[in-house]
């Protein structure tokens, strides 16, 4: 495929990625890059994130989401260098201690709603305090991650579904906040359906029948197949850009039809 | 404010031919005039004559990349002519834009049913027509490229939320929503490759607003129309309304291959009207 990134499109953009050393994020640090923005990215995996810098020329910091006293020296440290911050990308995410409603433990419950709710709310909140400090006002766009779980909920995921769910009402009530104050700060979110990132292909691989869990994977949409990192990406990087300026407050599914219908129906 | 294709000159539709249903005006125009400023080829359709003023205009500024049918989108017969159009200049389709629309107000008590009809004759059965037509050509030449053929149905926000005075213009782009889902559906479980998407503009300053403003403001609804335009623009988080030239880069977006993953989907574009 001929992307054609040359274009410019991010030029002179300054841009947050919150996970970005892995599936979606990394794939979005990548393409960010590509069309011309200078890309913050953070996460914990260190080694993983040398390699994306030295591939991309990103930067990387070592930041947890949910810790809200790490949050300013982060943005400190961003604006120091860059003096502002047109895009951030609230992608950090987990699954990790979730379970079925009946089943899940406060630890479990705690740590999905710490990161992937008020994660998000810390980013939303950060990114526009420096972007409406921005030098030709208060201009951005602020992306979230949220998934077509929003809309249809797992049963086994209880904490997951819960708190895409509830990012979706963040980008909304966010949207209608900057409007508010008059600032051009926009505020949207995406909703993947199943993505082939790394950890899903490790899914597949340690299944007992890989075979079997990649079909169901795939059979999830009514394409047959999963999204690629960089179809996420695409979509993050065009709401990144100026292309998408009267965008706000919107959800938008990117899910091969997956919820269009009925999932696997 | 036309300058979102022409700045970016990526040329990403190179070698695709597009097809936009009221293709003189609006938001219909401003997607032809994207699609050439990205390389494709585009036949447009509209109600005008071929030798009228507008038509003379708009086809003599678009250059020979463009070219132009006169269709009524409400008969069937006019979609297959427009489909020989294609088929002898291009003999090949990607991009389908159903775009061609009215809108209709007033208390639902006094709609009259030849009113109800027509918006539903150009509204919706437009757009099966279109879809009905142009299946068989955009499935046999999607897989020329990544994520298929596309289809964009041009909704609205008023697809989405109920408004006063509005309930057969909610009706008919309700019913586009949800023809687009189920075609996409239909096609990406039957392995054709074309995908389908709605366009959910919010207030755009289009000459469908200015002649709606206009009617509203002899009903009695404001002293002139600019009030109006203020009043929409207030209400907006953004602030403003939209230019077509905004709502056709998102358009642009559905019919090129960075969106190969998205079918079934809405795109809303409304400034965050509907977010509050």
């Amino acid at each position: 495929m001929d992307r054609r990134l040359d274009n410019g499109r991010l030029d002179g953009k300054v841009a947050l990625v919150t996970g970005g050393t892995s599936g979606i994020g990394a794939g979005t640090v990548e393409r960010l890059a590509a069309e011309g923005a200078k890309v913050i990215f953070t996460g914990s995996n260190a080694a993983a994130a040398e390699q994306l810098c030295a591939a991309t020329g990103a930067q990387f910091r070592a930041h947890r989401v949910q810790d809200a006293s790490a949050w300013p020296a982060l943005m400190a440290a961003i604006l120091a260098e860059h003096g502002r911050l047109d895009i951030a990308f609230a992608n950090a995410g987990t699954e990790h201690g979730d379970a079925s409603v009946e089943d899940i433990g406060i630890e479990g419950w705690d740590n999905v709603i710490a990161v992937n709710q008020t994660g998000v709310m810390l980013t939303v909140q950060h990114a526009i305090r420096a972007m409406k400090a921005n030098p030709d006002g208060a201009t951005g766009s602020i992306i979230i991650n949220s998934s077509m779980n929003a809309h249809r909920a797992m049963g086994n995921f209880v904490a997951y579904s819960v708190s895409k769910a509830a990012v979706v009402a963040l980008v909304k009530s966010a949207a209608v906040h900057c409007g508010n104050r008059g600032y051009k700060i926009r505020v949207n979110a995406v909703l993947p359906g199943v993505v082939e990132t790394g950890i899903i292909r490790g899914q597949i691989e340690n299944a007992p029948d890989p075979a079997a869990a990649r079909a169901a994977y795939e059979g999830m949409s009514p394409l047959g197949r999963m999204g690629g990192v960089d179809e996420v990406a695409g979509l993050v990087a065009w709401l990144a850009s100026d292309e998408a300026r009267f965008v706000s407050g919107s959800e938008y599914v990117i899910d091969g039809a997956t919820t269009a219908g009925m999932m696997g129906v | 404010m036309n300058d979102l294709g022409q700045d970016l000159g990526s040329r990403r539709l190179q070698g695709k031919v597009a097809f936009v249903s009221g293709g003189l005006r609006g938001i219909g125009l401003a997607c032809v005039e994207r699609f050439l400023a990205e390389g494709a080829e585009v036949v447009l359709s509209d109600l005008d004559a071929p030798d009228s003023a507008l038509a003379g205009e708009v086809l003599g500024r678009l250059g020979q990349a463009a070219s132009y049918v006169q269709a009524n989108v409400t008969k069937e017969a006019d979609w297959q002519r427009a489909r020989d159009v294609v088929q002898s200049r291009h003999g090949k389709l990607h991009i389908l834009v159903n775009n061609a629309g009215i809108d209709l107000t007033g208390p639902v008590e006094g709609l009259t049913m030849e009113g109800w009809r027509r918006i539903m004759d150009i509204n919706v059965d437009g757009v099966f027509l279109g879809v009905k037509t142009f299946v068989p050509m955009l499935a046999e030449h999607g897989k020329e490229f990544r994520g298929g053929a596309s289809i964009v149905n041009v909704s609205s926000i008023m697809g989405l939320v109920g408004y006063t005075d509005t309930s057969a213009y909610n009706a008919s782009k309700g019913a586009v929503r949800l023809f687009t889902k189920s075609i996409a559906v239909e096609f990406a479980k039957k392995q054709m490759p074309i995908r389908a998407n709605s366009l959910h503009p919010g207030f755009v300053v289009t000459p469908l607003l200015q002649e709606g403003f206009q009617r509203w403001v002899e009903k009695g609804a404001a002293a002139k129309a600019q009030d109006l335009v203020d009043a929409v623009a207030a209400q907006t988080p953004l602030g403003r309304l939209a230019d077509p030239a905004e709502l056709a880069a998102g358009v642009f977006f559905l019919a090129s291959e960075d969106s190969a993953y998205m079918t079934g989907a809405e795109l809303v574009m409304d400034g965050g009207w509907t977010a509050q």
